[in-house]
């Protein structure tokens, strides 16, 4: 082992967080690269969410194995990219009934000082129109909505 | 992401799919979802018109045919309204000419793909394998079918169930068919034993759909069994427990074990705002990968562990990279020395920050 070198960034207290949103298999480079230039002039903690959609046949508290099984591979790909860049990430895996039912649950036990929202018409990608106009209205804090660069898709960040 | 499919089945007209459908609809928007009726076929029954008010109905579209108007879905209404969930009735009906597709099941396909949740109804001898059995069983050659696969493709079927005496007796009240039509229909596609039977169709189709759906998981279950490994997933309140929790969900999937998760709080020990979030965050993962949380308070972590792992039966421990205190390291013995001798028997497994493997090069 090296010495010397730098550690996986831990979060300072009281570090502002900055929640990164996703509900698909892939989250587009270009948001990652975006989240980690804010993270890194704002000192802040990278939080990526991705959000699980429970079926309304199912209670909300049920166990979501075939939906962690998806999600998992991504988010940690995600989680392993901000730590090779060094920055603090506290990832996490949240669920509702729809992607903003999810948020609005994640927001009202997390606080959050900015979000930054990939935009695609591809929603496998990021979030459609609606949702977008939705997150805006009723998001408790500063939201940036990024529209992924074009022909990003042969980029995507996938396990 | 194309959206789920859930199909309501049903034997016959009446037994109260399209009912539960707006049921399921209704409930989905108390909790927040946006839902549309895509289309509704209310048959003039008022117990189900009075059950759509208060959800939003796309537009229908009408198609002039031969000076006759037809009101079919407008799939492209539907679609650029894009809802979360759409309520979408008898999917083996057939479109009029001049629609955009031949069958409504092929609409719900144009739905889905556009990313929206679909929940739709269907009676059993619809579905296009069965077509001869219901002949032969009914005496009535049924025109509008579905292709199997739509069942098959389905993320959820589930079975609307009446028995033909209750059926019967809707019908008898006029909640089915308006009065006029009620006699005929008890005498020749409502009599007892053809419900029977279509019945039976619908339960056992419905099994073999759900066996179809369980054959790996059976498979899966029987591995579990042989083995019975449980894990037991030692976290603090901060990120990294997170990353050991998934770590260690990865794992009882492999092992086929169960999963609980144990944070010892130190007495009288007080969390932060960020740690009390982070042990809240941790609660809800574990809620989410069917965990079980479980919270000691002692000051001594060592043997809390080992009373959590006798009660619990664990035979797998997962720790991250413990702190190392020198002082303590030379009083007492390392944290992980003093965890080995403690708990014999039983697989300890460190999880590593992934992060620092470049450390790793040269």
């Amino acid at each position: 082992m090296r010495l010397g070198r730098k550690r996986a960034a831990a979060a300072r207290p009281g570090a502002p967080r900055l929640l990164v949103p996703f509900a698909g298999a892939q989250l587009d480079p270009a948001v990652l690269e975006a989240a980690f230039r804010i993270a890194r002039a704002d000192g802040a903690v990278f939080v990526p969410a991705y959000l699980i959609i429970v079926p309304f046949t199912l209670a909300l508290d049920s166990p979501l194995t075939h939906e962690v099984e998806v999600a998992l591979p991504v988010l940690e790909a995600v989680e392993l990219q901000a730590q090779r860049e060094q920055i603090p990430v506290d990832a996490r895996l949240e669920r509702g009934r729809s992607v903003r039912d999810a948020l609005r649950r994640l927001w009202e036990v997390e606080a959050f000082d900015r979000i930054l929202l990939p935009v695609s018409a591809d929603e496998r990608a990021g979030f459609g129109e609606r949702d977008i106009a939705w997150i805006l209205m009723h998001a408790p804090t500063e939201t940036l909505a990024l529209r992924p660069a074009s022909g990003s898709v042969r980029a995507r960040v996938t396990p | 992401m194309r959206g789920r499919f859930r199909i309501l089945l049903g034997a016959a007209a009446g037994v109260g799919k399209t009912y539960r459908m707006l049921q399921e609809g209704r409930s989905a928007a108390t909790e927040g979802v946006d839902v549309v009726i895509g289309y509704l076929e209310p048959h003039d029954r008022p117990e189900t018109a009075a059950l759509a008010e208060g959800l939003e109905t796309v537009p229908r579209r009408r198609i002039d045919l031969q000076g006759v108007a037809l009101d079919e879905m407008d799939v492209d209404a539907v679609v650029r309204r894009a809802p979360e969930l759409a309520l979408i009735d008898e999917l083996a009906h057939t479109n009029a000419p001049g629609s955009r597709n031949q069958k409504r099941y092929q609409d719900i396909e144009a739905v889905l793909d556009g990313g929206i949740d679909v929940i739709s109804t269907v009676n059993v001898q619809h579905l296009e394998s069965l077509n001869d059995t219901v002949f032969e069983l009914t005496g009535v050659r049924v025109r509008e079918t579905f292709p199997d696969r739509i069942l098959d493709e389905a993320d959820e079927v589930v079975l609307v169930d009446l028995a033909p005496q209750e059926l019967q007796e809707r019908l008898r009240a006029g909640k089915v068919y308006a009065p006029a039509r009620v006699e005929t229909a008890l005498a020749n596609f409502f009599r007892t034993e053809n419900l029977g039977a279509l019945r039976q169709l619908a339960l056992r189709e419905l099994s073999e759909d759900v066996e179809a759906r369980r054959e790996t998981r059976v498979i899966d279950r029987a591995a579990q069994q042989a083995i019975l490994e449980r894990i037991l997933v030692l976290v603090t309140p901060q990120p990294s427990s997170q990353r050991l929790m998934r770590r260690a969900w990865r794992s009882s999937q492999r092992l086929g074990a169960d999963v609980d998760v144990l944070w010892v709080r130190r007495g009288g020990e007080r969390l932060s705002e960020e740690q009390a979030v982070s042990l809240a965050a941790l609660r809800r993962l574990a809620a989410i990968l069917g965990a079980h949380f479980l919270e000691e308070e002692a000051n001594d972590v060592i043997a809390a562990v080992r009373a959590v792992v006798i009660d619990r039966g664990t035979t797998y421990l997962y720790i991250g990279t413990p702190e190392r205190r020198r002082l303590e390291e030379v009083a007492r013995g390392s944290f992980l020395a003093r965890l080995i001798d403690a708990l014999p028997g039983i697989d300890i497994r460190i999880a590593a920050d992934r992060g620092r493997r470049r450390e790793l090069l040269p």
